[in-house]
């Protein structure tokens, strides 16, 4: 338990159109960072890297810990390390530049500020991300914060934490697959067969969920919703409507071209055996 | 008993420290999503990095890795370039990451990394490292939804022979080594920290369809394989001008020989002249003649690699063919409700 008092923000409605998006590699930095802190440290600071689109989100796309010092009132930051990361990430990604920090921990502490202020130096308006690995509420809670300025008329009175709506979707962690990045422990990556047999147990799967749904309207069990109805009908009409005759031309076309390849690879592959013979044979004097 | 003992306890201290032999790679899914995301944001181009973790017993793991800048050729730049490397090592030092180079990892373009220059990356890394791998991945292979990742290493008995810089036909055939034994392939466990698992198990998404789902089901896959039989009838032709070459070597090695036979005979006749004669005989064998120099055999290699890059690029069509039939069927069966 962290001995600064902690406050837990209020999430008002945004006045800036800022918004965040996290990639996962970041999270799964931080959490690594987090399990491998020196033992005196409470939490892991630490600065975030990407780009900003005209729009105003902000992407976030890489990010790297900082060593730092913190006791009951004052934080300090291992400034050159940062630079020097940042030189070392820049060679390779030019286009990446700091967007902002992170922490760990639930809700934001005093330190934090000064921390905030220093990076608003490097970068203005910097996002603030916690990320919560305690799961103090016993959930996950990752929120992203910028620095909003209270002022009364013409004088600026605070800076406020204010939250701004991040998006978390995983793209490229659904692409390499759940189930790899959720258990602790993978024994083997799944080959083309095996994910194909996966993603058609999910298809047929859905198909019997809505077959199900259709069945328990017609019979009267569930209400009807006319924009899940509607929904259905686009899907279904949006199957392409073609003759038998010129589907099974499409189809056995296609089959023979995948016949022909097969066939084509493993000529190659007959050839190659041969080749290697011939390669390495004995040579007659 | 007590020679036993004593002889055992000789041979434990003499016999070398054998490791024993790397059965499986076993990577953190960080380390998954940050060589996929340096890939696919410099595709097509490639690029390397280096892989950071530990090596324990038959397993090796890797627990981190950072990318290299893409290098130009410059040679101001391989100074920088080392420096990079160390900067890196040193400041994941700070922050306690595991800074043991264990290999490195680069990205390929529909699975042609097969090259002269994976090799001697490899040699010069052995020399360092005991246990080091190459971890391969495609990011054109993962649009299809295919997790494209491969753990690579050179086999032993190839790099010895690589070594001695011995590719005649004859030591290949002594060893039985031949183009399947280049490369060995390790299988690549996954694991995660407790920690990023929960956190994974709780964001995962709602939706039971994943990308994933969305790139497997596609139906269009001819423009992936267009390109793959590119790949692989350029390989034909390379494999080709390679046994050219050694048709041509052999050429030039019998006609030097019934070159030899011939000057052998005149030789032989001329001594019998001169015996009979009563002078000195002349020698068999004139190593100034340039019909005695050895004609060079061409190296194997090259063919070996080329023939590795066909196998691979047979194997993907077979994957990709399989999975369009599936697809296939799959739209006849929708198409016939």
């Amino acid at each position: 338990m962290a001995a600064s008092k902690q406050t837990v923000l209020q999430f008002f409605p945004s006045t800036t159109s800022l918004s965040a998006r996290v990639h996962p590699v970041v999270l799964f930095n931080i959490c690594d960072c987090y399990v491998r802190r020196p033992d005196q440290a409470d939490r892991v600071i630490g600065t975030l890297l990407g780009s900003v689109s005209p729009d105003g989100t902000v992407e976030i796309k890489n990010s790297y810990a900082v060593p730092h010092n913190e006791s009951a009132d004052q934080v300090a930051l291992d400034i050159d390390y940062h630079h020097n990361m940042f030189m070392s990430h820049q060679k390779v990604n030019p286009k990446e530049v700091i967007v902002g920090w992170y922490s760990t921990g639930f809700g934001v502490s005093g330190g934090s500020t000064l921390i905030h202020e220093f990076y608003s130096r490097e970068v203005s308006n910097p996002v603030h991300l916690t990320v919560d690995t305690g799961f103090q509420n016993g959930e996950a809670s990752i929120k992203a914060y910028v620095s909003v300025n209270l002022s009364l008329g013409d004088r600026q009175l605070a800076a406020q934490f204010q939250e701004i709506p991040l998006d978390m979707r995983m793209i490229e962690a659904e692409r390499v697959g759940f189930d790899i990045l959720k258990m602790a422990m993978v024994d083997k990556l799944p080959n083309d067969l095996e994910g194909m047999e996966a993603s058609m147990e999910r298809l047929l799967a859905l198909i019997d969920d809505v077959y199900k749904y259709v069945d328990d309207v017609v019979e009267g069990r569930v209400t009807p919703d006319n924009n899940i109805g509607r929904f259905i009908a686009d899907t279904l009409s949006s199957v392409p409507k073609l003759s038998p005759a010129a589907f099974d031309k499409l189809f056995n076309d296609r089959i023979q071209d995948n016949l022909a390849l097969v066939y084509l690879s493993s000529l190659t592959r007959t050839q190659l055996s041969v080749a290697e013979k011939l390669n390495t044979a004995a040579q007659i004097l | 008993m007590a020679n036993t003992m004593a002889r055992s306890f000789l041979q434990a201290v003499s016999s070398e420290d054998v490791a024993p032999p790397l059965r499986v790679v076993q990577m953190e899914g960080l380390a998954i999503l940050k060589i996929i995301k340096h890939c696919k944001d410099f595709s097509p181009a490639l690029v390397t990095g280096q892989l950071l973790g530990l090596d324990v017993g038959s397993v090796l793991e890797v627990t981190n890795c950072f990318p290299f800048p893409i290098r130009e050729e410059d040679e101001e730049i391989e100074a920088d370039g080392a420096n990079y490397q160390l900067e890196m090592m040193r400041c994941l030092r700070e922050v306690n990451v595991d800074n043991n180079t264990v290999g490195w990892y680069q990205s390929t373009l529909l699975g042609s990394f097969q090259t002269v220059e994976l090799i001697e990356t490899f040699m010069n890394y052995q020399e360092n490292i005991r246990r080091c791998v190459c971890i391969v991945y495609d990011p054109s292979r993962s649009n299809q939804g295919v997790l494209a990742l491969k753990a690579l290493k050179l086999t032993d008995s190839f790099m010895n022979l690589y070594r001695n810089n011995n590719f005649t036909g004859e030591k290949l055939r002594e060893k039985k080594l031949s183009w399947v034994d280049v490369f060995e392939e390790i299988p690549i466990k996954v694991s995660n920290s407790a920690l990023i698992s929960a956190f994974m198990t709780e964001l995962e998404p709602d939706s039971p369809v994943t990308q994933c789902d969305y790139d497997r089901l596609k139906l269009s896959t001819a423009p992936y394989m267009e390109r793959n039989l590119e790949f692989l009838i350029e390989c034909m032709e390379d494999l080709n001008s390679e046994q050219n070459k050694f048709q041509y070597y052999y050429r030039n090695l019998s006609r030097q020989q019934a070159q030899q036979q011939a000057w052998l005979q005149k030789r032989r006749t001329e001594n019998m002249a001169r015996k009979a004669a009563g002078e000195e005989p002349l020698p068999e064998e004139d190593p100034s003649n340039p019909i005695f120099k050895p004609i060079p055999e061409p190296s194997r290699l090259d063919s070996y690699l080329i023939t590795n890059q066909i196998a691979n690029y047979c194997n993907q069509i077979n994957g990709v063919a399989g999975q369009s039939f599936n697809k296939l069927y799959l739209m006849k069966a929708l198409h016939d409700n």
